[in-house]
């Protein structure tokens, strides 16, 4: 009988011990050559005018001979080529993604299509400033939202993502200090603080002095007022702090710092704790950026674009950067060089970048915020907060909770409760790779032992958070079990074992190259 | 609220299983004072179609680029982006994830890091790229400050014809780390004998091409004095375009290339996002900064991607990392990958040819109406004309007219009144031969 095209029947079976596919494809895990490998510069994926008959060129002797050596592929080719490789990725909206100090939440796709209105998407940063009130306008309503939630009374728009603004705040800080005559040398950073606040200290020539935790995860003030003295310029502080814990003397830590003629700048990368429950502009906080991709939902991107906006004190304002949007009488307009801004009564420090920011990002932001609305947004900050305590509640007992709760909006363990395993935090990590989950954040921050920071956001159901919590007791289970294999070998199922980083490091391949490609097919034949 | 997933009972289930009263005791290490009792003074949560409407009529506020004839350059370029670029972008696996912190579920854009890495290094005509930095002009501070590592010295001579937004960034960047700089004043036509600053104290000479004006310059014989005087070589692009058909800096003998991406892949987005590509020479690579991607092979032996060298990056080496960036522009230089795969060779050539030709016809064009005089010789897709009248006036009247037909100099180079009667046009594939039938009739117009 002809049984074509019928139903087919399972049989139950499990690949045979080292079974191995032809193409190196296994089902949906499709392999993908290099762009390099697969086209040729022959090859176009785009129709273009003919050239007009008459072209005249004015390039002269300047003329572009060698072979540049792009690849092209067709349309459907690359169609193909980039679904592919984003098959490899795992992202937000595929699962949970509890990366501590990133606030990995949903990103809405009303926020996409706002930000592709040609109004906003296709406008020149150099068009005549009439043709461009809605934006500037939007520019300024935005100043306005982060204003009231920050309780701050100026935001300088122009910082390109978190790192750039934490350059934008400090370099407000040491113009204020030198225009008052009072310039100092030393920046205060506590030891759990991210990288970028060291680095970008001493980008603005300053030296880092760091001052210790306290045994309960928190600046340590009796250590901060050791340190202070009139040549401390700031402290740089996250708040709720890398630990995801809210620093509960910040009043007092900001009053020494005042009294001692030095500014307050907080790293608001958790921001999210504490929008509409707390504004950073009644603790005392001289300055601090936020995070428009973390906070506000702007997608990171595969790491970026982010936008970092720095709200400002009073003392701090008129050293903003240019160029900076002023209203009078209802029209908008761009001071873009110092004679307008100090036309205005500024001092600006400088430039950050050639044109007025990340508008992409904002229009996102704008657009997450007027959805979540003043009621969305405290909501969002308590969901957050809820969420990060309720796993702390429901794995303290098996895993080692580095402090004493409650947390913020991320919760911390470190690795004591592996002591007598055979197991890494990094094992850990990859072991819920293969339980279809995106790792913590590991080994940060580096005050505790093999950090683990989880951060689920608000985003998170509790049927999410449930799952979450009972996959992660059972992997806690089976280490201490003994179940080592599991973890050290992980991840067993994702589209690529354990990578060799350090292979990488030593003798490092940033490129291909032809001589690659030889090399590459003589090895899969 | 449509984001938030949890219930009331949720909520009440999920203290109940902390221990806590209410929501407010979490938040008890807020000092009591502090802790708001009252919504923030914002309006409240609004339906995506509420927000749709308003931020609508924002947008209708402003001329989008594409409903008149559109001539304006001078860092940013209005090209076309095909609509397959903004479909994969929008991929949720690469629109949602984050750095590739985890690279075995990252592979996706760890390959297309690479893969941008290359592409950059070859338009470039450098040994490696990054895996790209905030836009051209950070990335333009980032070399200074690296070339100042390298050499060990910290005196940078800038080009007057550099992109003045871009100087103020490196000045701005520059003002702390006790850098010296030297600067020019801008020269439309003359070629400044940038060579002769140059000593045995100078890290880098900084050099646009083409320049501000659109001026194209051979930059080989300023190579090889700045080389001979130990000091590096650092050239800013801006339009990425026209190295689909100028020498590119690498030939010519850059140290550093920055340039600005934009103009491959991404929109004009009122000035950002946009994406730094940065490339240098082999030796200089552990200077670099930025997120760099690197070539490896997993546990079974097979070929994947790593981020690497981060021992020169702020969260291994703190205060003493080659530069305080954390995030690169992946987005954008997702973008701009796609959109080079899809032109490949053949199609930027090409590009690079029509954007070339329109320039060319449209600058022979205007300079025939009386009193409209062409300054820029050598140039790509870009050209400034002195007019008989202040450029200011100009510009608005056009404007008026419907026809955004360039950038006046002066708002470039404010307090410069040599600059009042410049202005600097750019033509890519969008504009159309009615587009120049329409600038030619309104300038005349203008000008009579």
């Amino acid at each position: 009988m002809n049984r074509q095209g019928r139903p087919t029947q399972p049989v139950a079976s499990s690949a045979p011990e080292g079974l191995t596919t032809f193409s190196g494809n296994k089902g949906l895990q499709l392999e993908e050559a290099l762009i390099f490998e697969i086209g040729t510069t022959q090859t176009t994926g785009v129709d273009l005018a003919d050239l007009p008959a008459n072209a005249k060129s004015r390039i002269g002797d300047l003329a572009r001979t060698d072979e540049i050596g792009l690849p092209g592929l067709t349309e459907p080719e690359t169609m193909r080529h980039y679904v592919r490789l984003s098959q490899k990725n795992y992202a937000i909206d595929s699962g949970i993604y509890p990366l501590g100090s990133c606030t990995m939440k949903h990103n809405p796709r009303l926020n996409e299509k706002m930000a592709r209105l040609p109004g906003f998407s296709d406008i020149h940063p150099m068009q005549p400033q009439s043709t461009v009130q809605g934006a500037l306008e939007l520019i300024d309503t935005l100043a306005h939202w982060l204003k009231v939630i920050t309780g701050m009374p100026a935001v300088a728009m122009s910082p390109k993502a978190g790192a750039h603004g934490e350059l934008c705040g400090l370099m407000a800080i040491r113009a204020c200090l030198e225009a008052r005559g009072d310039a100092r040398v030393r920046v205060l950073v506590p030891e759990s603080a991210h990288g970028t606040n060291p680095a970008t200290a001493a980008a603005c020539g300053y030296k880092v002095d760091t001052i210790p935790a306290t045994e309960e995860g928190r600046v340590d003030l009796e250590a901060l007022k050791a340190k202070l003295g009139d040549d401390v310029a700031a402290l740089m502080l996250t708040n709720p702090n890398t630990c995801g814990l809210f620093e509960r003397d910040i009043i007092e830590i900001c009053e020494a710092v005042h009294g001692a003629g030095a500014l307050v700048y907080c790293d608001g990368a958790n921001l999210n704790a504490i929008m509409g429950k707390v504004r950073p502009g009644d603790l005392g906080i001289d300055a601090m950026h936020i995070n428009l991709h973390k906070t506000f939902s702007t997608p990171h991107g595969g790491g970026g674009p982010g936008a970092g906006p720095v709200v400002l004190s009073e003392t701090l304002a008129p050293f903003a950067p240019l160029p900076f949007v002023v209203v009078t009488d209802g029209t908008f307009s761009l001071a873009e060089y110092a004679p307008e801004a100090e036309a205005h009564g500024a001092q600006p420090f400088g430039r950050l970048t050639a044109f007025h920011g990340q508008m992409g990002m904002f229009v996102r932001a704008l657009s997450f915020m007027m959805s979540h609305g003043s009621d969305g947004i405290a909501q969002a900050a308590e969901d957050a907060v809820l969420n990060a305590n309720y796993i702390m509640a429901s794995l303290k007992d098996i895993m080692t909770a580095s402090f004493e709760g409650p947390c913020m909006h991320e919760a911390l363990f470190d690795d004591r409760f592996l002591k007598d395993t055979d197991v890494t935090t990094l094992d850990m990590a990859k072991a819920m790779i293969d339980e279809g989950m995106h790792p913590m954040t590991m080994y940060f921050p580096l005050v505790v032992h093999g950090a683990m920071l989880i951060e689920p956001t608000e985003s998170e159901s509790k049927q999410t958070l449930d799952a979450f919590i009972s996959t992660m007791r059972q992997l806690v289970e089976a280490a201490k079990a003994g179940e080592t294999e599991r973890f050290t070998g992980a991840p067993h199922f994702a589209p690529m074992k354990r990578l060799d980083e350090t292979a990488a490091a030593r003798k490092p391949v940033l490129r291909w190259t032809p001589e690659e490609n030889a090399s590459h097919s003589a090895a899969a034949e | 609220m449509r984001y938030l997933p949890h219930t009331p009972q949720d909520r009440a289930e999920m203290l109940a299983r902390i221990g806590a009263a209410n929501i407010n005791e979490l938040f008890k290490d807020v000092p009591a004072d502090a802790l708001l009792n009252e919504r923030l003074d914002l309006p409240m949560a609004a339906s995506e179609m509420a927000v749709e409407r308003q931020l609508s009529a924002m947008a209708a506020m402003n001329t989008a680029a594409g409903t008149v004839p559109f001539f304006i350059g001078c860092g940013a370029y209005r090209h076309h982006v095909p609509a397959t670029v903004d479909h994969l972008i929008q991929r949720s696996e690469f629109l949602t994830a984050y750095t590739p912190y985890q690279p075995e579920i990252s592979q996706g854009t760890l390959q297309v890091l690479f893969e941008f890495q290359t592409q950059v290094a070859a338009l470039t005509g450098m040994d490696v790229a990054n895996a790209s930095m905030y836009d051209g002009s950070t990335a333009a501070a980032e070399a200074v400050m690296m070339a100042a590592r390298v050499t060990r010295r910290q005196r940078t001579v800038l080009s007057g014809n550099l992109h003045p937004h871009y100087r103020d960034v490196i000045l701005t960047n520059g003002t702390y780390t006790g850098e010296a700089f030297v600067k020019n004043s801008p020269q439309v036509t003359d070629d400044e004998d940038l060579a002769a600053q140059v000593d045995d104290q100078t890290a880098a000479v900084v050099v646009q091409n083409p320049d501000v004006f659109g001026n194209l310059r051979d930059l080989t014989p300023l190579a090889e004095a700045v080389h001979a005087k130990g000091a590096l070589l650092i050239v800013v692009v801006t339009e990425t375009v026209s190295l689909g058909m100028v020498k590119s800096p690498g030939a010519m003998g850059a140290d550093i290339v920055v340039a600005e991406g934009q103009s491959i892949g991404n929109g004009l987005n009122f000035g950002g996002p946009y994406v730094g590509l940065f490339a240098t020479r082999q030796k200089y690579v552990r200077q670099m900064p930025g997120r760099l991607c690197g070539e490896t092979t997993d546990a079974d032996g097979k070929r994947g991607y790593v981020l690497t060298l981060s021992t020169r990056e702020q969260h291994i080496r703190r205060e003493k990392a080659t530069s305080n960036i954390c995030t690169n522009s992946g987005l954008c230089a997702l973008a701009f990958s796609i959109h080079m795969t899809l032109l490949g060779e053949k199609g930027l050539r090409h590009l690079a040819a029509l954007n070339h030709a329109g320039a060319v016809a449209l600058a022979e064009s205007l300079s025939e109406v009386p009193g409209v005089e062409l300054m820029t010789e050598r140039f790509f897709n870009e050209f400034t004309l002195r007019l008989p009248k202040e450029a200011q006036e100009v510009v608005e009247a056009l404007t008026e007219k419907g026809i955004l037909g360039g950038v006046r100099m002066s708002r470039l180079f404010p307090g410069d009144d040599t600059m009042d009667t410049l202005v600097t046009i750019a033509v890519t594939e969008t504009n159309t031969p009615e587009d120049f039938a329409a600038y030619r009739k309104a300038l005349e117009e203008v000008l009579s």
